[in-house]
């Protein structure tokens, strides 16, 4: 199992690159749907007989809803909706960005030989992971301008969160986990209708129009 | 009970989004805000027994903490009355219902002794505080909510992975397992220590970005500038305050796992980086509001430094938390009400509030001699015991530039406030409809009060509370 | 000694028909019926018995380009070993020779074009130099994630029995240096999606344009490196992909042979499918193959 694990952890990484590199919003979405699907997967993979199947199970298939399917659409839905342009146009260029994601990688798996695990028999690519992950989720958000690709690097960030949190899933109460999807769910939901009101705002200052949104 | 006071300002905010009625919801805020005072005072006179297993209980700082956003939210109810009767153009069932909400998640954070439920709970203040920011509905205060809702967001998510890192340090054989401060400070040196540094980093940017401390506070010119004056009041008398209680809350169980001196040294740090950049952007500052604002930043440094410092400058730091949170009531109220009344809030376009506006003109002028620690208002005498505690611990060199980023903030932001207090007023009186009324003065008149109260006669039972609470953080 | 022959006489002769295999592939998924499979055989041969031209304003150097630029690229050759013998030339350290020796070539080509004075060449000269220092260090960080994994500081041993045990304890990385070093491979030839090998506009070509005034047997000597420098990269790419060990020398070749097939039916697919980026986005392409290969590195040693 551990090489399957293995690959989930590189793959999301790999992830994260493209997730800086990419140009297109609508790819970048896409990308970080499949990060949020890898992820649901991690439950289940580092899952001990030990634990509740119920439990595990529970925590993959919310994972793989909100990450991989609802907010993903969620965003498509809003880049429609509010006819905002499909580039990314970041502040700090692409290529920057990604060489400070590969430095942030490199930095993240040096930190975490100095952060011994209390619990050993967890894989040793996790925290390196978490860390690299919430790494590009930040400078995602400081890179770029737009509120959609901002939107885009706080979830990545939620995904560094949420790998370690898998770490801990065995002995955090059930309240946290379901805290940070739901926290996650509403920050995006309000993010979402922000945005769409940004982009009515800025295009005309026509506040008719703004009235006639209302239901 | 203590149940019972989280959950009591939920039930008016369900009644606030019920109401049909435009001009009456405004009563549900009060009855609210007035339940939840009475509840608190209730329970500084018997303490209440811990509920839900020991994860809500009352200690030292949550009371402070708790007294002070009570107080200043019910302030803030009653002016509230005033305010909102004057924007009758605006719908306000999400201000008056996400007030109530937040008042709730508020009491929360104060009382909660998990760190789980701390986070969920500053979560939700952060969330409830965006479409309050929005309440006018122009671009500017949407690219306020904007940036609040993001960099918050960001602190939130890194104070999440930063609780996450304290329960693992806790996972380790012979750990606790467990979030409750309780049982994290006294299994203190079976915690796993390069984790429980990372976690004080986290928590701190995390927790410090909610706070404003510098160099994140981004969000907090633009947010406290285009929000209503009384929700400015709220966020920097009110939750701020909620942040540094959580950064207290860390510090003792960082204390107890041997981490005193790295966490103490971080906390001065940042605590005097925020002091340089607030004086640095207060001096020539030509917005009122943004100029409370970077008084925040610059108060919020003065905490996290008294908090660093410990001893006799951690008790300082819990009695300018109060001191500062009811200050900046007064200031933002008088602030708003000065705004209103000129239809501007920057110094070109405002002066001789004075004559426009006779109590909150000179209101405004007594908060900034106030807040910039003059005596013989309560900051002059919370800021003397942190001075204090630095020049006893041996801090000179805190000690010193303390001093300078004090007078540098008191002559810029005095050259901001006289301009705009004093002078001719450019239309006279202020019409009825904008003038000073019972209702929208007589609040922060209230307030001031309570602060020069506070700064000539501070009750024994609160002094021992403001002990009670440093040497919960020792040093 | 047979084998050793046989690998040279492999490397000479099957570049070209490499290039054909892409072209083919190329021409099928266009719905073509394509050239003929030996077509770039027959273009060599045509040039090769033509008259070459050179202008009065040229020296030297614009001579010396295609014959120092082929002549490096087959010495690269020799450091290579493409299945059971081992490589002619092998010694620790060599692969900083086999990088070095691509780069003389490119040195020479740039040089020659610069020679002719003409602003378009001094243009091409410009961005394939541009591009090279890009796809330089990926090459070098692949070859140094190779050297990590195996052990080994010599490219034989490197591609060579070591790989079979180093895939199994560190796949993943091998992986995406296999990914990056294709990437390199991809812009090193001048292949779609940075350059087109076929296109005749000069705004948009990076290669092409640096070889306009050369002819007869000198643009021979020009194309016909071009293959056996598009055979390198592929071996390599192959090899490492291969991974496992053969018992059987002939079998270790049949499967290198197999494995060119795939190489050049994917380049073909990718030139297929892909358009040619915007010359602004292929640094940007460069630096993620660097990038997966630090990560790959870092993976190692971690």
């Amino acid at each position: 199992m551990s090489r399957w694990t293995d690959t989930v952890f590189i793959l999301v990484v790999v992830i994260d690159f493209f997730a800086l590199a990419s140009s297109r919003l609508g790819a970048a979405i896409r990308a970080v749907a499949a990060q949020g699907a890898l992820l649901s997967l991690l439950p289940v993979l580092l899952a001990t007989g030990e634990h509740q199947t119920a439990h595990v199970v529970a925590l993959a298939l919310g994972a793989l809803l909100v990450k991989g399917i609802a907010i993903p659409l969620m965003m498509g839905w809003a880049i429609r909706e509010a006819a905002v342009r499909r580039e990314v146009e970041p502040i700090v260029g692409f290529v920057p960005s990604m060489v400070l994601g590969a430095v942030g990688v490199a930095l993240a798996f040096a930190f975490s030989g100095g952060l011994p695990l209390p619990t050993p028999e967890k894989h040793p690519l996790l925290v390196p992971t978490s860390l690299a992950t919430v790494w590009t989720g930040l400078l995602l958000v400081v890179s770029r301008r737009k509120a959609v690709a901002q939107v885009l690097g706080f979830l990545v960030l939620e995904n560094g969160v949420f790998v370690f949190g898998v770490l801990l899933s065995d002995f955090m109460p059930v309240m946290v986990e379901a805290g940070v999807l739901l926290d996650l769910f509403a920050a995006v939901f309000v993010m979402g209708i922000v945005m769409f009101h940004i982009n009515r705002e800025f295009a005309s200052l026509d506040t008719a129009k703004l009235s006639a949104l209302k239901d | 009970m203590l149940l019972l006071l989280a959950l009591s300002p939920l039930l008016f905010a369900a009644l606030a989004f019920t109401l049909p009625d435009q001009r009456r919801r405004p009563l549900a805020l009060l009855a609210g805000a007035s339940l939840h005072a009475l509840l608190v005072v209730v329970t500084w006179i018997q303490p209440p027994a811990p509920a839900l297993s020991g994860w809500l209980l009352l200690d030292a700082p949550g009371k402070l903490v708790l007294g002070t956003t009570s107080t200043l939210f019910l302030v803030c109810a009653v002016y509230a009355q005033g305010y909102l009767a004057r924007r009758a153009d605006r719908d306000n069932r999400v201000f008056v219902g996400g007030l109530l909400v937040l008042l709730s998640a508020m009491t929360v954070v104060a009382i909660s002794q998990h760190l789980g439920l701390l986070w969920v709970a500053i979560e939700i203040t952060t969330l409830t505080t965006a479409p309050l920011i929005y309440f006018n509905h122009n671009a500017l205060s949407l690219e306020a909510a904007w940036k609040y809702l993001l960099v918050c967001s960001l602190g939130i998510a890194l104070a999440l992975l930063g609780t996450f890192f304290l329960a693992l340090a806790s996972a380790g054989p012979g750990g606790p397992h467990s979030l409750l401060v309780r049982d994290l400070a006294s299994a203190g040196p079976s915690l796993s220590r390069p984790w429980v540094r990372a976690a004080f980093v986290f928590l701190l940017v995390g927790y410090g970005t909610k706070m404003g401390l510098a160099p994140l506070h981004s969000w907090k010119p633009d947010a406290y500038g285009e929000a209503p004056g009384l929700l400015g009041a709220i966020l920097s008398g009110g939750v701020t305050n909620l942040a540094f209680l959580a950064i207290v809350r860390v510090l003792h169980v960082c204390n107890a796992a041997g981490e005193r001196a790295f966490a103490a040294d971080s906390l001065v740090a940042i605590g005097l980086l925020s002091m340089a950049l607030a004086a640095v952007f207060m001096v020539g500052q030509r917005d009122l509001k943004r100029m409370l604002a970077y008084s925040s930043v610059e108060h919020m440094g003065i905490l996290s430094l008294g908090l660093g410092l410990g001893g006799a400058a951690a008790s300082g730091a819990f009695f300018h938390m109060v001191a500062n949170g009811l200050v900046k009531g007064v200031l933002f109220l008088a602030a708003g009400n000065i705004h209103r009344a000129f239809g501007a809030k920057t110094v070109d376009k405002v002066s001789g509030a004075a004559e426009r506006l006779p109590i909150s003109g000179p209101l405004f002028l007594a908060g900034f001699l106030a807040v910039t620690g003059s005596p013989p208002f309560a900051p002059f005498f919370s800021e003397l015991s942190i001075l204090n505690g630095a020049i006893r611990g041996g801090h000179f060199w805190a000690a010193g530039l303390f001093l300078v980023f004090l007078s540098v903030i008191f002559v810029g932001m005095g050259a901001t406030v006289l301009r705009v207090v004093q002078g001719k007023a450019p239309g006279g009186r202020a019409p009825p409809e904008l003038a000073d009324s019972p209702l929208t003065a007589g609040p922060p008149l209230a307030l001031m009060a309570l602060v020069l109260l506070l700064g000539l006669w501070v009750p024994r039972g609160l002094l021992g509370l403001f002990d009670a609470a440093a040497s919960l953080v020792g040093g | 000694m047979l084998l050793s022959a046989i690998q040279l006489l492999l490397f000479l002769s099957l570049p070209p028909f490499l290039l054909g295999v892409i072209n083919r592939v190329k021409a099928r998924v266009a719905g073509r019926t394509g050239q003929p499979l030996l077509q770039p055989y027959f273009d060599l041969w045509r040039l090769l018995h033509k008259g070459a031209v050179y202008s009065t304003t040229t020296t030297w150097v614009f001579r010396a380009g295609p014959v120092v630029g082929l002549a490096a690229v087959a010495t690269a050759g020799l450091l290579l070993s493409f299945g059971g013998a081992p490589a002619m030339l092998s010694f620790s350290g060599d692969f900083v020779l086999f990088a070095y020796l691509l780069g003389l070539a490119r040195f020479f080509t740039a040089l020659a074009a610069l020679d002719t004075g003409s602003a378009f060449e001094g243009m091409g000269a410009a961005r394939e130099v541009s591009f090279a220092s890009l796809a330089e260090p990926a090459l070098f960080l692949c070859l140094v994630v190779l050297a990590r994994a195996t052990g080994a500081l010599s490219l034989s041993q490197m591609l060579g029995e070591g790989l079979g045990s180093a895939w199994s304890t560190s796949g993943p990385a091998l992986l995406l240096t296999a990914l990056a070093l294709f990437v390199v491979a991809l812009a090193e030839n001048a292949r779609i999606p940075v350059d087109d090998p076929n296109t005749h506009l000069e705004l948009t070509m990076i290669h092409e344009v640096m070889v306009l005034d050369h002819s007869g047997p000198d643009f021979a000597f020009i194309l016909y490196g071009a293959a056996l420098k598009l055979f390198l990269f592929g071996a390599l790419v192959v090899r490492l992909a291969l991974g496992f060990h053969f018992d059987s020398p002939w079998a270790a070749l049949l499967a290198f042979l197999g494995g060119m097939l795939v190489f050049a039916v994917v380049v073909g697919t990718v030139e297929s499918v892909m358009a040619r980026l915007r010359l602004s986005r292929v640094p940007q392409m460069l630096v993620g193959a660097s990038v997966l290969s630090v990560f790959a590195l870092v993976l190692l040693l971690r």
